[in-house]
């Protein structure tokens, strides 16, 4: 039988990168990217499920990273804002988020930008209910919502019509 | 706000996690989507010495036809799977809806059907499905395994018939009923209902299996986040009885479940508004489920 153990070893891959660490058991993912891999995209707002901040990919599915211990992380692949950025510039729905003024603060900003790429990859065209159904389990303390929803119609309207399908 | 110290394993059996609960008597906790359980850990709301993840247990995994009908939900079914599975949305239409209004598209991918049954949230929708669908609860642990009716599962807030050394292992949901309803009024999607309903209407053409199975015309009208667990409203059964559903029967109805109830008030909603949307939702619920059936009659 497993002994149960205050430190785990996790074999996982983060934002295409394997590796092996031995974390506390409570270490959350969250911490885990933030404080031992210097992840610091990936923002911390309530630390209980609630605001979204924290939101990451999860072998491609969107979860908060404040509710999974990184000891679950065996054999999975982490995708974090940093994996969502390309090495030079900004991705198209970040340009986007530029062009129309879709942060104030910026606090939000990393959860959305996750949770969106998450909603395209399954509905590569939503319609703007369907936008704004998917963003409300992230919180804008800005309230800065209108222009967050502009901006992910706006990227989706600049996609080729071949993305859209 | 870190949850306090534990100690982790991985369980690699459904033996293996009987047996690490065994080892830690009363003070181990089980891991599955976590998603009710790591927000109480770190509000340190709990404080187990020892979290058994549960994770890989593949005898708590898969979706199956069973012969009769219905369907097996391995425990660690995920609100995503519910909501999107050809095989639910046809044998248990009722739980697939219900799972697509259960929090966020980031809980639904973690959050399990077992983890919300086992936490028994009384606003939790998955709970109120189950008990509308007089689905069966099974459960096993060191003195065996058995199977609890959802009637007899849910006792109280956040208490079920669950014993802290068992584990929920799968749900069984009888033959789809022909018709049902479902309606839930949150203050934003994804949040916790103020209040919701779940109702089905119960006729099947074979001999029935067992004397709990939804009998020919038997309505089963549950309401949720109006107490203390999912509650059946009985006096609005009755008067809804033989699935003979029209504008004024469902409104007595709603009057009769809004007068049965006992919500509780809080900052998002006072008792009696929570009373008022119960007498609204049922009627609706009611409806519902009757425009279902005319449509199918079609």
């Amino acid at each position: 039988m497993t002994t149960p153990s205050e430190r785990v070893t996790v074999r996982c891959t983060v934002n295409g990168r394997p590796g092996a660490h031995v974390v506390e058991a409570r270490r959350s993912l969250a911490d885990f990217l933030r404080e031992d891999l210097g992840l610091t995209g990936t923002h911390v707002g309530c630390e209980h499920g609630v605001c979204g901040a924290c939101t990451v990919l999860v072998d491609g599915r969107s979860a908060r990273s404040c509710l999974l211990f990184a000891a679950q992380l065996d054999g999975r692949a982490v995708t974090t804002i940093e994996g969502l950025t390309p090495a030079e510039g900004l991705s198209p729905l970040q340009e986007s988020f530029r062009v129309c003024h879709a942060m104030q603060c910026g606090f939000c900003t990393p959860g959305m930008i996750v949770t969106v790429t998450a909603l395209l990859a399954e509905e590569p065209a939503p319609s703007t209910e369907t936008i704004r159904e998917a963003i409300s389990g992230n919180l804008c303390m800005c309230t800065g919502y209108v222009n967050i929803v502009r901006a992910v119609e706006q990227a989706v309207a600049a996609r080729p019509a071949e993305a859209r399908a | 706000m870190k949850p306090a110290r534990f100690r982790y394993a991985r369980a690699d059996s459904l033996a293996e996690a009987t047996a690490l609960l065994a080892a830690a008597p009363g003070d181990a906790k089980l891991l599955a989507g976590g998603q009710s359980l790591v927000p109480m850990l770190n509000m340190r709301l709990v404080r187990p010495a020892v979290l058994v993840d549960v994770n890989g247990l593949r005898e708590l995994t898969g979706i199956t036809p069973l012969p009769d009908g219905g369907l097996r939900l391995g425990a660690l079914t995920r609100h995503a799977e519910l909501a999107g599975s050809p095989l639910v949305r046809e044998r248990a239409p009722l739980l697939a809806e219900a799972a697509r209004h259960v929090g966020h598209a980031a809980i639904r991918n973690q959050g399990t059907l077992g983890g919300s049954v086992a936490h028994a949230d009384p606003a939790a929708e998955l709970p109120a499905a189950l008990l509308a669908l007089d689905a069966r609860v099974h459960i096993t642990g060191p003195r065996g395994a058995r199977e609890v009716a959802a009637d007899a599962f849910f006792r109280g807030l956040l208490t079920t018939a669950l014993e802290p050394d068992e584990i929920l292992t799968a749900i069984e949901v009888p033959v789809p009923p022909p018709s049902w309803g479902f309606v839930e009024i949150a203050r934003r999607p994804g949040d916790f209902a103020l209040a919701g309903v779940a109702v089905t209407v119960g006729s099947h053409p074979l001999p029935l299996p067992a004397p709990s199975r939804a009998r020919e015309g038997a309505v089963r009208l549950v309401g949720f986040g109006i107490g203390d667990r999912p509650i059946r409203l009985i006096r609005a059964e009755r008067i809804v009885a033989g699935g003979r559903v029209d504008a004024e029967t469902a409104a007595r109805a709603g009057a009769a479940a809004g007068a049965d109830c006992d919500p509780p008030g809080d900052v998002h909603g006072s008792a009696e508004f929570r009373r008022h949307l119960a007498s609204v939702l049922v009627e609706r619920a009611l409806l519902q489920m009757s425009a279902r059936l005319a449509g199918r009659a079609r």
